[in-house]
């Protein structure tokens, strides 16, 4: 029963893709005007603006195309700023993990700290209200004023941005643990460290889990955005540059590895969230 | 051009007969002297000169150089003179000028056609030629570029010729001199509207319009005001003007955001190419010969690496002469066309750079001077930006207008390395000039300003 429900969710999947690349394809059929100028002047404009029309929209074909040429070679480099999808991918899978890697060094531990102590909790607090809701986008000229270097700033713009979720999920899931695991702790005279490391992070870790896997989501939608607003290298600059050449095809490739690419860093992050989870 | 023969030809001669040394007859050298007012030196062309150098010194008698060219082939004279005579040593010498402080070089270009000698010179080698290793990256806009070049992340950038002025005068940032040694292009801006105002050419009817310019501090809002203004219409109340970099600029237009802009090129031919906006006019119209972008650095930058300064300088003139021909046009454009570049079909570039270009009406027009390409940065150019940004309150107070000028624009220099490669830089550095028919003096920027109706100042 199970099984065959899975497999009906897929053939429905499959069916959703279909209708919506059909209603695409239907959508994006050329109209056929006539071509309203001369030959000479028709050569030097686009198809579609020499039938006194604007350029279309890509059709699915077109961006199939155009993703079986970045797929099959992905890793050229023809210039400082020319390179391959693959390339641009890896910079800023690279970028994000650097960023979050650090964001996530610097909120455990603190959050951890946060999260043991009811004063300090308090005293962060309001810093943490105000700094978490700031896009973190709009730290983006400060940083370059401040850093000096824009490859830094990328970088430091998805710490800023990776920081907050993992620091209030780190402080709230220690500050959940259950009273009575503390207590038979304190009974059987546990050292403080061991108590934090045997008792409270294994109880707090699927509660940090889920901080980093938010954390890890936010800090993917930022580096396409700091990308596009630094450019250089990464999927961000490349969907900029795309645009400058009104290239929607390339564009639309880009959309799309960048949301498997999204899918993939979050699944990774549930599979880790799964190994720390213990059932009660 | 004796000196660009072959010397291991036997059948040519390379004694010479002219007042420079170079020539086999007076009428030569002259012929040769005015081919060489545009000619750039070329690495070939160069080791030809130091071959053909040495050949001289080791046979001073032309006779004897081709009968022992005849009696032994010129493949065994290269080979057996080069194994006693460093060819190699002595080209190197004759390249270098003096010994760069700085050989790899970082360059920001915002992707448009105006940056063309800065790009060409990378994929066509006119840096290399200078021994530099020169990257050029692009950059996503004005301001960014600002920022990455007070950082020093690029030595060197490719700004709009106001943004230099406004650094060294802070307006807009904090004050930190800078230098124009090169203009990169003059003319090559147009007013692009959308395709629904076809009927609306008169700008009159424009109140209410949305326009993009580049950068507040651009030419093309300069001109862009100066033209809304001398038809009556203010650009702060009748219109909004905002700043939108130029790549972003088509979208926008083909969204409906803007009604139309005052932007560099490939922008207004690409708006044509798809079909969503036309030429309204080009801004050589307003004013022939007007600036538009320049190649700046700090001054930190030039007073620290003198020699890759010149070396780069040099490299920009030679690529802007290079330019200025417009049969190399064709060639240029296929060159900064690919995605590394301007990443534009060719043919957009290549109606920009030669000029005959469909206008988005049905007409196809031809303006071979649309964009060119002349280094010279004129002062009066500088002291003409000033008062624009004076008339539209961007700076306010006093300012000596011919000492920025002379500080910012570097003429002098870019008179010398235009000398040298083989251009005829102007004697003076100031000159008068109208737009739109109404003449500036660049002795009176006062009055100047007094003189226009319309006015922040």
């Amino acid at each position: 029963m199970q099984r065959s429900g899975r497999l009906a969710a897929t053939l429905l999947s499959f069916v959703i893709f279909a209708l919506f690349v059909a209603v695409w394809h239907v959508a994006t059929l050329p109209t056929g005007g006539a071509p309203v100028a001369d030959s000479e002047y028709s050569k030097l404009v686009g198809s579609a603006a020499a039938s006194g029309q604007k350029s279309a929209m890509p059709s699915p074909k077109d961006v199939a195309l155009k993703l079986w040429e970045h797929v099959k070679d992905p890793f050229f480099v023809r210039g400082t700023n020319d390179q391959g999808i693959g390339i641009q991918i890896a910079y800023s899978i690279g970028r994000v993990l650097l960023g979050f890697s650090l964001a996530a060094l610097v909120a455990i531990p603190l959050g951890f700290v946060i999260g043991m102590s009811p004063l300090l909790y308090r005293a962060f607090d309001p810093f943490i209200q105000v700094l978490k809701p700031i896009s973190p986008l709009a730290w983006m000229p400060l940083a370059l004023f401040t850093i000096k270097d824009s490859a830094t700033s990328s970088i430091f713009v998805i710490f800023i941005c990776s920081l907050w979720p993992m620091l209030i999920n780190t402080a709230f899931g220690v500050s959940a643990v259950r009273r009575e695991w503390l207590n038979v702790a304190r009974t059987l005279e546990v050292s403080p460290l061991r108590k934090a490391f045997l008792v409270v992070l294994p109880a707090a870790a699927p509660t940090i889990m889920t901080g980093m896997r938010i954390s890890v989501g936010i800090a993917w939608l930022v580096i396409v955005a700091a990308e596009m607003l630094v450019g250089g290298t990464g999927i961000g600059y490349f969907v900029w540059n795309e645009w400058n050449n009104l290239s929607i095809s390339n564009i639309l490739c880009a959309i799309l590895l960048i949301g498997l690419v999204g899918m993939l860093l979050d699944q990774i992050l549930a599979r880790l969230a799964c190994a720390v989870s213990y059932p009660e | 051009m004796s000196g660009f023969k072959n010397p291991y030809d036997p059948n040519i001669k390379l004694s010479s007969g002219c007042g420079c040394g170079g020539h086999s007859t007076q009428a030569e050298h002259d012929a040769a002297a005015e081919s060489a007012r545009f000619d750039s030196g070329s690495e070939a062309l160069q080791s030809r000169v130091v071959e053909s150098a040495v050949m001289r010194a080791l046979f001073p008698q032309d006779e004897l150089r081709r009968r022992f060219l005849r009696a032994v082939g010129a493949g065994t004279a290269l080979s057996a003179i080069s194994t006693f005579f460093p060819l190699g040593m002595a080209k190197e010498a004759f390249a270098q000028v003096g010994k760069l402080e700085k050989q790899s070089v970082k360059i920001g270009f915002i992707p448009i056609t105006c940056a063309t000698p800065i790009i060409m010179s990378l994929p066509m080698g006119f840096y290399s030629r200078q021994g530099l290793n020169v990257d050029v990256v692009k950059t996503a806009g004005w301001a960014v570029i600002r920022d990455k070049t007070l950082n020093k992340e690029y030595d060197a950038a490719h700004m709009l010729s106001p943004m230099p002025l406004a650094i060294s005068l802070g307006a807009g940032s904090n004050p930190i001199p800078y230098v124009v040694p090169a203009i990169e292009n003059i003319n090559g801006q147009a007013i692009t509207l959308s395709v629904k105002h076809k009927d609306k050419r008169d700008p009159k009817q424009w109140k209410g319009f949305k326009f993009a310019v580049p950068f507040d501090y651009s030419m093309h809002n300069y001109l862009l005001r100066y033209y809304l203004a001398e038809h009556g219409l203010d650009p702060d109340r009748d219109v909004q003007i905002r700043s939108v970099p130029p790549p972003e600029m088509v979208a926008n237009l083909r969204a409906d955001n803007i009604d139309g802009f005052l932007a560099p090129d490939p922008v207004n031919q690409r708006a044509v190419y798809d079909g969503v906006g036309f030429i309204h006019m080009l801004t050589k119209e307003m004013w022939e010969g007007h600036p538009c972008c320049a190649f700046a650095a700090s001054k930190e930058f030039i007073t620290n690496n003198p020699n890759t300064y010149r070396a780069l300088l040099r490299a920009i003139v030679d690529a802007t002469a290079f330019a200025a021909k417009p049969e190399n046009r064709k060639q240029i454009a296929e060159a900064i066309a690919p995605a590394n570049f301007l990443n534009q079909p060719v043919t957009v570039v290549e109606q920009v750079l030669t000029g005959s270009y469909a206008d988005g009406l049905g007409n196809v027009l031809k303006v071979p001077n649309r964009i060119d390409f002349d280094p010279f940065p004129w002062n009066s150019f500088a002291v003409w930006i000033m008062t624009q940004m004076k008339r539209w309150g961007q700076i306010k107070g006093n300012i000596d207008y011919a000492k920025v000028a002379r500080e910012v624009f570097l003429a002098t220099d870019a008179a010398k390395m235009m000398k040298e490669a083989g251009l005829k830089p102007p004697a003076t550095t100031s000159k008068k000039f109208s737009v739109m028919g109404k003449e500036f003096d660049p002795a009176k920027p006062d009055d100047y300003i007094a003189s226009f109706a319309i006015k922040r100042a």
